[in-house]
């Protein structure tokens, strides 16, 4: 066991391990991510396994199961170095082709490569894919080359050098001064200036100080956070190594959610690791300063995610959130000055004391520095994870990266900044992505999640939708947020079920503003933001669906399945789809639906080969007016 | 005791270091609704009643006063158009979950009897979470015996098994409670039993 106790004595092993490094030997290198993992990826792994050892290969070849590459849609993932032939889709089946051709004969298997979409052309490298070519891969560089269970692979690549330079040739002061000209903002959502956090909790005056890592990811379709912390913890817990040496902590948290079982277990590792290095730990390098890690496991509350929850979780009470007039960074885990960052913002560190703050300065706009990782869901091509330098436009995120919206529809909305973000229409997209103009238009940068709606998206839907999450992960500790959301879901349900009135909409739109000058916590205070951006933006469609029409077909109370004659065939596929028995009509005769007993569940419009089966909507109130006054009575 | 000077309603103030809005202003005679807060207890800041806007560095903040610290320079606005905003629309919501309580009288002072919110089906009314009883229990009489359970819309107040015994003699928190709710607590459940928590779903290590 090594264990450095100088930071010559790293530099020196990091060499050797670069040294002995054969570049020009074959290695598989096997996406295990969450997402890959779940297109059974351990699956492929076994079948490499089996060939190479019945092969006898097993001394030429490398294998080496790497971190989250991003582009999850095309999962699982394999690369075969030193070619860098980039493999997508790959099954078990795949596994003899590529090792006859590939690391046989060093041939590519074209099958196996990615066609770009547009030009019908197979490309052989991963960097050359749209998806990639178009990033900007700084925190997220290495997760595809290291084995997050492998601290000497990421101190091949140069990791824990800024850990080195931090304590042997920098003063705790010149770190901060580093990371404040980098003009770092905070990942996790608000974008608060992380140097101005650190300073606020370097100087406070009470002792001991603590550092906490946030990672309680929370958001529906985000994974950015915990695709960092599965495959490379190395680099956060270097970064936060560094920030405590600036703030003068000696203790740290790594808050991690249950849910995420392979980042807990990476991020576990990977401290052990470090221990025995001696990176973490008394007398970190012979410098004289200590510092330890615990892994706080979350247990499953997204509230938790906010930072004065999630420090009450620490402390072993409820996660709930509390007054922050007194900042945390000067009274947060039991009291003490208390600095949390999300693992994003954490990753970023070492970047910066490697490059310097006017490199990493120079990535972004002047405000929103360097670059960002999201999590692009929805109706997109290329569902993933990108990283992007700030200030790019949402058009070039959607449809350079992202390949567009699938089937040839048109873009009707994103959604930036997870449930609680704003949605933003189509005449925005060629806005700079950057904290502040996402603020500005009602909407946030958030941790990142940014999901892509189609024509078919219905806006009220969406709302009511996230309110409604939203209301269900309320702590219910103040009214606002309890009560306010309850109120303000069960009034989109209205309308989505074509009970509203003009009135209810305006008591939404009162309501909403008042949770977001209320509410304790910033759950409550941003939770009215896809409400209020949806009535600014898509109020036509509000007033639609209290005319019982809803725009996209979506909303169910306002929508009847209907069999167009013409088209039909009699062919009887929709009558067999159909589960409640709605559907009539003989054999070669057109079929018709019993909107009585029709659950609109949409089986027969998916089965129908003729597009016989059409949505229709807007006959469902004729006098809205009369209609409920009736109904409320 | 060092005092500081801050503005409250166009009033000039004296405040000792380390008190809060909602106390400096209840020295100088004016009154900020709360239901949530005693000046026995420590800040809360759950029913958002007492939020007034604050004027510092010429920037315009809203702030639960129960909670904000009394500064020198500061300046309070108690009645704003948004603070009273928020107070009438607080007061509707709860009365949408109950029609007795503190709120009621609130509620009445801004001449509101009816919510414009649906009924919602209570049948734990008329609390309002205040917190009262189970900060009371937790704080001054140490014993921790009445909880919170549940999250969000299902949040409720319970006692803890095993505490029937030091409650029926106690029973200070009766005094607390505005609602009236402990009350049919105690005497409902003698015997009390924690209410079945939902199974958590993965397992801890």
């Amino acid at each position: 066991m090594t264990t450095f106790t100088s930071g010559k004595d790293l530099e020196q092993y990091q060499k050797n391990l670069q040294k002995q490094r054969d570049t020009k030997k074959t290695c598989i290198s096997i996406c295990s991510g969450t997402g890959c993992h779940a297109y059974a990826s351990e699956k492929v792994v076994s079948a490499f396994e089996d060939q190479l050892k019945k092969q006898n290969l097993t001394a030429m070849v490398d294998m080496k199961r790497t971190g989250c590459h991003g582009f999850c849609e095309k999962g699982p993932i394999v690369v075969i170095h030193p070619h860098n032939y980039c493999y997508v889709k790959v099954k078990p089946e795949d596994v003899s082709d590529i090792i006859t051709s590939t690391i046989k004969q060093g041939k590519p298997v074209e099958r196996l490569l990615y066609e770009d979409p547009e030009t019908g052309k197979k490309i052989m490298l991963e960097t050359d894919i749209p998806f990639y070519k178009n990033q900007t891969r700084l925190i997220f560089g290495n997760n595809r080359k290291i084995d997050p269970k492998s601290i000497d692979d990421y101190i091949a690549l140069d990791g824990y050098k800024a850990l080195t330079k931090t304590l042997t040739k920098m003063t705790p002061q010149q770190v901060l001064d580093e990371v404040k000209k980098a003009n770092l903002r905070g990942r996790g959502g608000g974008g608060f200036p992380t140097g101005r956090k650190w300073e606020t909790t370097k100087n406070a005056t009470t002792e001991p100080k603590y550092v906490i890592v946030n990672c309680d990811e929370g958001d529906p379709g985000a994974y950015m956070d915990r695709s960092l912390m599965e495959g490379n913890p190395h680099s956060v817990i270097e970064g936060l190594i560094i920030g405590a040496y600036a703030i003068g902590a000696h203790e740290g948290f790594i808050y991690v959610r249950q849910e995420y079982p392979l980042a807990v277990e990476n991020t576990e590792n990977a401290i052990q690791q470090a221990e025995e290095y001696g990176l973490l730990g008394k007398n970190i390098l012979g410098s004289g300063f200590d510092f330890t890690i615990t892994v706080h496991r979350g247990a499953g509350a997204f509230v938790s995610g906010e930072s004065s929850a999630l420090m009450s979780a620490i402390e072993g009470k409820v996660g709930e959130p509390r007054p922050k007039y007194i900042h945390t960074a000067v009274s947060g885990v039991w009291n003490k000055p208390t600095c949390l960052n999300n693992v994003e913002t954490w990753a970023n560190v070492p970047f910066i004391i490697n490059n310097g703050a006017q490199w990493f300065a120079g990535m972004g706009t002047p405000n929103s520095t360097g670059t960002k990782i999201f999590s692009l869901v929805g109706n997109v091509n290329n569902t993933g994870l990108v990283e992007v330098p700030m200030g790019i436009t949402l058009r070039e995120i959607i449809y350079n990266i992202g390949g567009g919206i699938p089937k040839g529809k048109h873009l009707k909305a994103v959604q930036t900044g997870g449930p609680s973000g704003g949605c933003i229409p189509e005449k925005y997209l060629d806005m700079p992505v950057d904290f502040d103009e996402l603020y500005n238009i009602g909407s946030m940068m958030g941790s990142g999640g940014m999901i892509v709606m189609d024509e078919d998206t219905c806006m009220v839907d969406i709302a009511r939708y996230f309110v409604n999450f939203l209301s269900s992960e309320s702590c219910g500790k103040c009214i606002p947020c309890r009560e306010g959301l309850r109120q303000m879901s069960r009034i989109l349900n209205d309308i989505s079920a074509g009970k509203a009135l003009e009135e209810d909409i305006e008591l939404l739109e009162e309501l909403s503003e008042v949770v977001q000058m209320s509410a304790l916590c910033a759950l409550g205070q941003s939770a009215p933001n896809p409400v209020l951006s949806t009535l600014k933006y898509f109020h036509d469609e509000y007033e639609a669906h209290l005319h019982g029409e809803c725009p996209a077909k979506v909303c169910k109370a306002l929508i009847d399945y209907t069999i167009d004659p013409l088209k039909c065939k009699g062919c009887g596929l929709c009558i067999k789809s159909c589960p409640v028995e709605a559907i009539t009509g003989g054999k070669k005769g057109a079929h018709t639906i019993d909107t009585d007993v029709c659950i609109k569940c949409g089986n027969c419009l998916d089965t129908c080969k003729f597009k016989a089966v059409q949505k229709t909507t807007g006959k469902h109130r004729e006098n809205p007016k009369k209609l409920v006054t009736m109904e409320k009575r | 005791m060092t005092s500081v000077s801050l503005t409250i309603d166009g009033k000039k103030i004296q405040a000792e270091e380390g008190t809060t809005v909602l106390q400096a202003a209840k020295k100088a005679g004016i009154s900020i609704p709360t239901l949530c807060h005693d000046d026995a207890l420590e800040p809360y800041g759950a029913c958002r009643f007492c939020m007034v806007e604050i004027e510092k560095n010429s920037r315009k903040k809203l702030v639960a006063s129960c909670c904000y610290p009394a500064e020198n320079g500061l300046i309070v606005n108690t009645k704003t158009e948004n603070s009273e905003k928020i107070r009438k629309l607080l007061s509707e919501l709860l009365l949408s979950i109950s029609p007795s309580g503190a709120h009621v009288d609130i509620a009445k002072q801004y001449g509101i009897v009816k919510s414009r919110f649906k009924q919602m089906d209570n049948p734990e009314s008329p609390c309002s979470l205040c917190g009262l009883c189970v900060r009371y229990c937790a704080e001054i009489k140490k014993k921790n015996a009445v909880c919170f359970v549940g999250r969000g819309v299902d949040r409720t107040i319970a006692l803890v098994p095993g505490v029937s015994d030091t409650c029926s003699s106690c029973r200070e928190c009766f005094d607390v409670c505005d609602a009236g709710k402990i009350v049919y607590l105690v005497d409902m459940v003698q015997e009390i039993s924690c209410p079945p928590l939902r199974p958590v779903r993965s397992k801890i290590k």
